[in-house]
């Protein structure tokens, strides 16, 4: 059974339909790849099933029951983690301090209550998070803005990797990474994926949809065309569901 | 496994950064260095006049009310806001300190107590005002306080008609104003220390700290782990208005009087010695030492350059090329630190307006 289940899901801004009753789905411990051209709707898919935008149709189930992701908390509090494209991290703090941000650890007792932290179990989580995800992270204790892109997306990786139960979302994770850094991002995926979790990939790179994902679900004017098994499908045959021009070969 | 165990040990090893070491890397350290080189000129300049206990007291004496709204400043600069008004907070504060000082006799502990939490609320109060404009309305904190900036000061001057109130208690005045702890310490420099002691434990130790720090530097990440940025502002602000409600009182006990027309310059002066001391207009940098650093500058060149016989009023020239001399050195130092993570040409944002460079697209 599917963790998360979109059925329908209608989004309009204004004249433009965004999402056109699309449905989409999530399964445990798998990397669905989510593609399609500019303006299919796929960033609007994640951003309301990560809670950040509302659907005017459609529901969406979470472990077959109906929920209601009014807000990123919402979603959060199910365990959905998103890593947006502009990373989100604050880069005058270090490594530790964003990968806990918004969750830091407070000492026990009194200290604690006065809202002292516990550097130092926040340190040993961190690298716990980073070399378990193999994360490319050098120091601990530079402020993140010197690093370089491939540090930071490690990172917002496993930052969301590490407070995500069930689902993380990565918006274009590798859009802005040299080789090398991609290549470790993508090993990066895998690792989360085998933790249980379920990865959705959105990527304009076929070739990294078809090295990394288990399913691929390709999104057109709205709506979600096709659902491929990646070992069962082919760049031809993504690119070409993709852009339509499988469809009129049909018709 | 055991390229990843290497790892590991490899990032738990690393030390965290001694603090000579973070001392060092801050701005703070170069302008420690500045601080004890003016020392030494004017020390070999006039060795019987510059390094006395007598010299030493005034000058302390003199920084401590600027260190306490130091502090509130320093966090305020750090969210990449300002505060202009903690000039006129103090001057608020204090008329509302000594009328109620006045009220109940002006003699005693009890009414200078009275005062002094009458002084600390009034200014809490101008915080909150403006913590909740900024944070809440959305308006430029430079615009908001400098509008609470004439606001504060013009409603003092109504409650007192622009007449300086003189009825202190003299406990407060023996005590705060003029007394010593022991030897030659003065009691109000150690209260300000201890004010800004606690400001550096909240600032560098607790979450609170972490936050403001956090907000500074990217407000939409904060909002995303779901912190409560508005409510971080508003905090951030109240404690400004507070430490200058403090410094009200202490003002009050020091000058045995009000000081209505002589608050013109106070809020400049703490914000210069806090971006002097290395606090970064951008937001996300700064310590509570450096803004302490920052602020005896002007307060060691002033008396040196009385002591030496030099015309008082270079101070201000001296003063106003540090200042210059700090924010080019603190952009000098972002450009390095963050170049090539496509955030170099990040506008310059005071208070919520641009100031250089082109305003953030999206």
């Amino acid at each position: 059974m599917a963790i998360l289940e979109a059925r329908g899901i209608v989004r309009t801004y204004g004249q433009v339909v965004a999402l056109d009753e699309a449905d989409f789905t999530v399964e445990a411990g798998e990397v669905t790849a989510l593609i399609g051209d500019n303006g299919a709707g796929k960033s609007t898919m994640v951003k309301i099933l990560s809670g950040t935008e509302q659907p005017e149709g459609g529901s969406i189930l979470f472990k077959g029951k109906e929920v209601k992701l009014a807000n990123p908390a919402d979603a959060r509090n199910l365990g959905i983690e998103t890593v947006f494209q502009d990373l989100a991290l604050c880069p005058h703090l270090d490594a530790v301090n964003n990968l806990y941000l918004g969750r830091e650890v407070k000492k026990k007792g009194i200290l604690g209550l006065l809202g002292f932290m516990n550097r130092k179990e926040m340190k040993e989580g961190s690298v716990g998070a980073f070399t378990e995800l193999g994360a490319t992270v050098r120091t601990l204790t530079e402020p993140v803005g010197s690093m370089s892109g491939g540090q930071k997306q490690s990172i917002a990786v496993a930052r969301s990797a590490s407070w995500a139960s069930e689902i993380i979302f990565l918006d274009e994770p590798t859009a802005a990474l040299g080789v090398v850094q991609t290549k470790n991002v993508l090993e990066m995926v895998k690792r989360v994926r085998d933790k249980g979790i379920g990865v959705v990939f959105i990527s304009h790179s076929m070739p990294e949809v078809l090295q990394v994902s288990d399913r691929v679900q390709v999104m057109r004017r709205g709506r979600r065309v096709a659902v491929y098994k990646t070992s069962e499908t082919s760049l031809e045959e993504l690119v070409g569901t993709m852009t339509g021009a499988l469809d009129e070969e049909v018709v | 496994m055991s390229a990843q165990t290497a790892l590991a040990h490899e990032l738990l090893d690393t030390p965290r950064m001694s603090m000579w070491r973070r001392l060092t890397r801050v701005q703070a350290a170069q302008i420690v260095l500045v601080l004890v080189v003016l020392c030494v000129i004017f020390s070999l300049m006039a060795p019987d006049a510059f390094p006395t206990v007598f010299n030493l007291r005034s000058i302390i004496l003199n920084t401590s009310i600027f260190a306490v709204l130091g502090v509130g400043a320093t966090l305020v600069i750090i969210t990449a806001g300002i505060d202009l008004s903690i000039g006129s907070v103090l001057v608020f504060s204090s008329v509302i300190g000594a009328q109620v000082m006045g009220a109940m006799g002006a003699q005693g502990w009890g009414a200078a107590i009275a005062g002094t939490i009458a002084s600390i609320l009034a200014g809490a109060m101008w915080g909150l005002i403006n913590g909740l404009l900024v944070a809440k309305a959305k308006v430029p904190a430079f615009i908001v306080t400098l509008g609470t900036l004439g606001a504060a000061l013009g409603l003092a001057q109504v409650i007192t008609g622009g007449i300086d109130l003189y009825e202190i208690p003299t406990v407060l005045v023996d005590t705060v104003g003029f007394g010593n702890v022991f030897a030659e310490v003065p009691t109000l420099t150690v209260i300000a220390a201890a004010i800004c002691v606690l400001g550096g434990i909240l600032l560098h130790k607790t979450r609170f700290g972490l936050y403001t720090y956090a907000v500074g530097s990217n407000p939409e990440a904060c909002r995303r782990v779901g912190i409560n940025v508005d409510r971080q502002l508003i905090w951030v602000y109240v404690i400004s208005g507070t430490t200058a409600g403090i410094a009200g009182i202490l003002s009050v006990a020091y000058f045995q009087q009000t000081t209505i027309g002589g608050n013109s310059m106070t809020a400049l002066t703490v914000i210069a010695g806090v971006v002097i001391g290395g606090t970064s207009l951008f937001g996300g940098i700064g310590t509570i030492f450096g803004t302490v650093i920052g602020l005896l500058i002007p307060v060691v060149l002033q008396a040196g350059f009385i002591i030496i016989g030099v015309q008082a009023y270079w101070q201000g020239v001296v003063v106003g090329m540090f200042l210059i001399g700090a924010v080019y050195l603190d952009g000098v130092r972002r450009a390095r630190a963050f170049k090539g993570s496509g955030k170099k040409s990040k506008p310059l944002q005071v208070g919520g307006l641009t100031l250089r460079g082109k305003e953030k697209e999206g």
